[in-house]
């Protein structure tokens, strides 16, 4: 349909514009043009040729560099206005988006949040422009690279002397090539490794057509790339939970279907401290006051044998063990656990002494345990505490008098204690907080003694998995392969041809047009072959 | 401070010296245009090339001393960093000087490496200690990757910048010759920043202030230059010190802000008296000095560096750093502004090359792109550390 026969005898795709074969120009403006425009090797572009129905259109809007440019600097632009404030994911999660930009922000907090930038890598327009970014990249890839491999594959040898004028490196003399001048070229040229054709007493000298490739792997890479990110939302390939794990617990493992169970087994946080670290460090540490050294859960992870059976009690049986530091998360399957948070010194226990206010003698321990109290404490002999009431984050009194607490956690708590003594077989009331006991029923003989609080540390793991990582590795190596290719080599091509008591000598290089220069005056030092000139200089 | 550090400091400050040698010598050597195969350096040239040699291997020094001193990689804070870079611009500029032997370029990139190492100095030097997230080896991967990218991308710049000093007609006021003197004014106001700083760290300045932080808690700030600007609801408790004229609200950092209000007026003081005495603009004082160099050759050698600079930037920036982020930060990627900005240096860079490649954009437009590149680094480098703190800020 439509092919173009060149005078040569090659018959080329439709809407070429440089013979692929000889390099004739085959249209109107290409013959009229000084130079020739090299950059597909003059080879037919769809997106050149046909302009009719609206897949053309999409196709040439969309493998236009012009418009890639354009959305990158899109993209680019507004990525930048993401940093502008902090993004909501980033600001204290306790407090709204609502209210949050415009109480630290003010009025220009309120339209930041207004127009929605508070969120802006997840609005709708910032990802289309990413999609925009991925058909681009394949459209203006596949437009190109066919045709570049094509008329690369297909080129002869003796091109004609019209392609060979229009280089940028071109020379022409009267005269006709020594052998010896030949072969002084064809050595040299193979010195820099060039790879040297002849045919018809003309001789082509080309390296590195692979460094052609180069982009096209490169987005290639971009695109599987972009894949892998976009299958993130497909279910069951990305998980994200996080854990708040108390020293001493055993947790199921949210994401894994109650499979796995993980037990804290103890928190550390390390400081650095002058005279056991490196004495460098003594400055910094002054200056800084504290500085962390390690954060570390030491973990249990267990499985569920009895995941499988509904209704079972779980058994767990230990698969592994494992410190979890930054840095160090614990893997399992494809799952990773990472140490993200920690709070230090949560209230555990409690432990009071029943305590003879006159004498002092005291008449056994009790252990209130915060998260799991008994009702009564038997002490033996006929000593007995009741628990008549528990407030874990006691908030005061309400106005009939009655004890209120803030939340169940134990921030602050507080007791109602029933003292049972051989003497006060009733019992006597004691209100007891932290620093603070107070008798609402009338003095006592008797009294609950603080001894002792135990603590434990919270942490805070993160479960991660994410199945895109080797689609995103692999795109990254092809993307890094890819530029590498393309940008630490260039594809050269120098033809020498005598035709008609001339000689001819031309020279094309995508790009580094110096480094060419260099190689071809030394190629021709000493022989009588003319030196090509560069005839776009600015 | 152990010995091992004290050497470490010796190097660097010898490095420093041998590089303000080197640009004289650059100087000395320029009448020598860029060289084709079978020249010669001059022996000025020979001389410059080999004292910015003996600096980088100084410097070298002091990066491995100071490593064994510290047990890890000196990247690890703004001045390590940024000591880093100025190291890499040298190194950059010492290797794209052996396929180009143009000695112009050195008269240039040394002493942009000697500013970017002043400006590093300017920040707490001491050897810190590794928090816990930074304990890896891709502390070290990562970050020298990463400059070493940005430091070649500087090269580019550097070459983009004497184009521009070259080409730009100054014998009369336009658009570019504007754009141009913004340029020259920012380098002038970081030498600015340096003197400032140095000056009133000598004289031991220190102004405390208690104020209220965005949290709404109360919380001190030592200011160690005058307050211009104060900060929110902050009250001067040294005696004797400048009391702000302004006050700040909360969000903004007033102390980092004042410092770069003292960086600019500065900057406008050292910059109105060049004009003043020499009444030439910056850029007219610096062309005579680029004259003998090839349009062409600086153009190529500014294309060349970004094709060298960006696979090396996008490995380490992006890829090594989405690697470490994933282990460290439990994902690959967050949009933390550091992050973000150095996928918009990529991006940039990319777009660049497409530019280039497919509009033509030679010569001075590409100068152009190669000076706003290296803004983006520098803002990424500078103004995204102080300003905008994310994860990454190192202050
Ligand atoms: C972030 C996204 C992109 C990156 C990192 C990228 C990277 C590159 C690189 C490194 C080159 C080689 C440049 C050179 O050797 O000087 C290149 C070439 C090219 N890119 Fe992209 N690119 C991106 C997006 C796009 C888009 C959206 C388009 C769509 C129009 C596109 C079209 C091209 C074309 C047509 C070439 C030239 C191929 C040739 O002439 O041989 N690129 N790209």
């Amino acid at each position: 349909m439509g092919k173009v026969k060149c005078e040569c005898g090659h018959v080329n795709p439709r809407g070429t514009i440089l013979c692929e074969s000889c390099g004739r120009a085959l249209t109107e403006e290409a013959k009229k043009e000084n130079l020739v425009d090299m950059r597909y090797e003059g080879s037919a572009r769809r997106s050149q040729t046909y302009n009719k129905t609206i897949i053309d259109k999409v196709w040439n809007f969309f493998s236009s560099v012009k418009v890639g440019i354009w959305i990158i600097v899109l993209i680019l632009v507004a990525a930048s206005f993401g940093t502008i404030l902090p993004q909501e994911f980033y600001i204290p999660s306790n407090i709204p988006a609502e209210t949050y930009y415009e109480d630290v922000y003010g009025t220009f907090g309120k339209f930041y949040y207004m127009i929605g930038f508070h969120d802006l890598y997840n609005s709708v327009w910032f990802i289309a422009l990413i999609a925009a970014l991925g058909v681009s990249l394949v459209i203006a890839s596949l437009d190109r690279v066919i045709p570049l491999y094509r008329a690369l594959k297909t080129q002869r040898v003796d091109r004609h002397e019209s392609f060979m004028k229009k280089q940028r490196l071109f020379a022409e003399q009267k005269a006709s090539l020594q052998a010896s001048d030949l072969e002084k070229v064809r050595e040299e040229l193979k010195k820099k490794r060039y790879k040297i054709r002849e045919e018809n007493g003309a001789l082509l000298a080309e390296k590195n057509r692979f460094t052609r490739w180069g982009p096209y792997v490169n987005h290639v890479g971009l695109i599987i790339f972009l894949f892998g990110a976009m299958l993130r939302s497909v279910q069951g390939m990305y998980i994200d939970e996080l854990l708040w794990i108390r020293e001493g617990e055993t947790l199921q493992i949210p994401g894994t279907d109650g499979e796995y169970y993980v037990k804290n087994d103890g928190f550390t946080l390390e400081n650095y401290k002058q005279g056991e670290d490196l004495e460098v460090f003594n400055e910094a540490i002054d200056r800084v006051g504290t500085v962390a050294k390690n954060y570390q859960t030491d973990a249990i992870l267990y499985r569920d044998e009895n995941n499988d059976l509904p209704g079972a009690e779980p058994e767990l049986t230990e698969v592994l063990h494992d410190d979890i530091q930054v840095n160090q998360p614990m893997k399992f399957e494809s799952f990773a656990v990472y140490q993200t948070s920690y709070r230090q010194d949560e209230m555990k226990a409690m432990h009071f002494a029943l305590t003879n206010k006159e004498t002092g003698e005291e008449f056994g321990e009790v252990v209130v345990d915060l998260f799991n109290q008994q009702e009564t404490y038997d002490l033996g002999n006929g000593y007995k505490v009741e628990l008549l009431g528990y407030y874990p984050d006691f908030d005061g009194f309400t106005k009939e008098g009655e004890p209120t607490s803030r939340s169940p956690l134990p921030n602050k708590p507080a007791f109602l204690f029933n003292m049972i003594s051989p003497e006060k077989p009733d019992g006597e009331v004691s209100f007891v907080e932290i620093q603070n006991t107070m008798e609402p029923l009338g003095e006592t003989m008797y009294k609950m003694k603080f001894k002792n609080l135990e603590t434990r540390d919270v942490s805070a793991l993160t479960i991660r998995k994410d199945l895109t990582l080797p689609i995103l590795g692999i795109g990254g190596i092809i993307f890094m392969i890819g530029v590498i290719q393309g940008s630490y080599w260039n594809h050269r091509r120098i033809w020498i041809r005598e035709k008609d008591g001339h000689i001819y000598i031309a020279g094309h290089t995508n790009k580094n047009w110096h480094g060419l220069k260099r190689e071809i005056h030394a190629v021709l030092d000493g022989t009588a072959i003319p030196e090509p000139e560069d005839r776009q200089k600015d | 401070m152990s010995e091992l550090a004290g050497i470490s400091s010796a190097l660097l400050y010898a490095a420093f010296i041998l590089y303000l040698v080197g640009t004289f010598l650059f100087g000395g050597s320029i009448r020598q245009k860029g060289l084709r195969d079978g020249d010669q350096l001059n022996r000025w040239g020979k001389l410059a090339i080999t004292v910015t040699i003996i600096g980088f291997i100084a410097q070298l020094g002091y990066f491995i001393t100071r490593w064994a001193a510290a047990g890890h990689a000196p990247v690890s804070n703004l001045f390590e960093f940024t000591t880093f870079f100025g190291m890499m611009v040298i190194g950059a500029f010492i290797l794209i000087f052996f396929i180009y032997k143009t000695a112009v370029l050195g008269l240039f990139a040394l002493p942009i490496a000697i500013i970017i190492i002043a400006y590093a100095s300017m920040f707490p030097r001491e050897i810190s200690p590794l928090i816990p997230a930074l304990q890896s080896d891709w502390l070290h991967i990562h970050v020298t990757t990463a400059a070493a990218g940005q430091g070649i991308l500087a090269i580019s710049f550097i070459a983009g910048i004497i184009y521009l000093v070259k080409n730009i007609d100054q014998s009369i006021s336009t658009k570019k010759t504007k754009w141009l003197e913004a340029v020259m004014f920012l380098i002038v106001s970081v030498v600015g920043f340096i003197l400032i700083t140095t000056g009133f760290a000598l004289s031991d300045y220190k102004a405390e202030f208690e104020y209220v932080n965005k949290e709404d808690a109360a919380a001190v700030q030592e200011f160690n230059v005058p307050a211009l600007v104060g900060p929110n609801e902050g009250v001067l408790i040294t005696d004797g010190k400048m009391n702000p004229i302004v006050e700040m609200p909360a969000f903004i950092n007033a102390k980092k802000l004042n410092t770069v209000l003292w960086s600019l007026g500065a900057g406008v003081i050292l910059y109105v008296l060049i004009r003043l005495i020499t009444r030439k603009r910056v850029a007219a004082l610096l062309q005579p000095l680029v004259r003998n160099v090839s349009s062409d050759l600086l153009d190529e050698i500014s294309y060349r560096s970004v094709l060298i600079g960006f696979p090396v930037f996008t490995l380490g920036a992006l890829i090594f750093a989405m690697i470490w982020a994933q282990i460290a930060w439990t994902r690959f990627w967050g949009w933390d502004p550091k992050e973000v900005w150095a996928l918009i240096t990529f991006l940039f860079y990319a777009a660049f090359l497409h530019l280039r490649l497919s509009k033509g954009w030679h010569g001075e437009r590409s100068a152009w792109l190669a000076v706003i590149g290296f803004g983006i680094i520098m803002f990424n480098l500078v103004a995204v550390n102080l300003v905008i703190a994310g994860l990454h800020s190192y202050a």
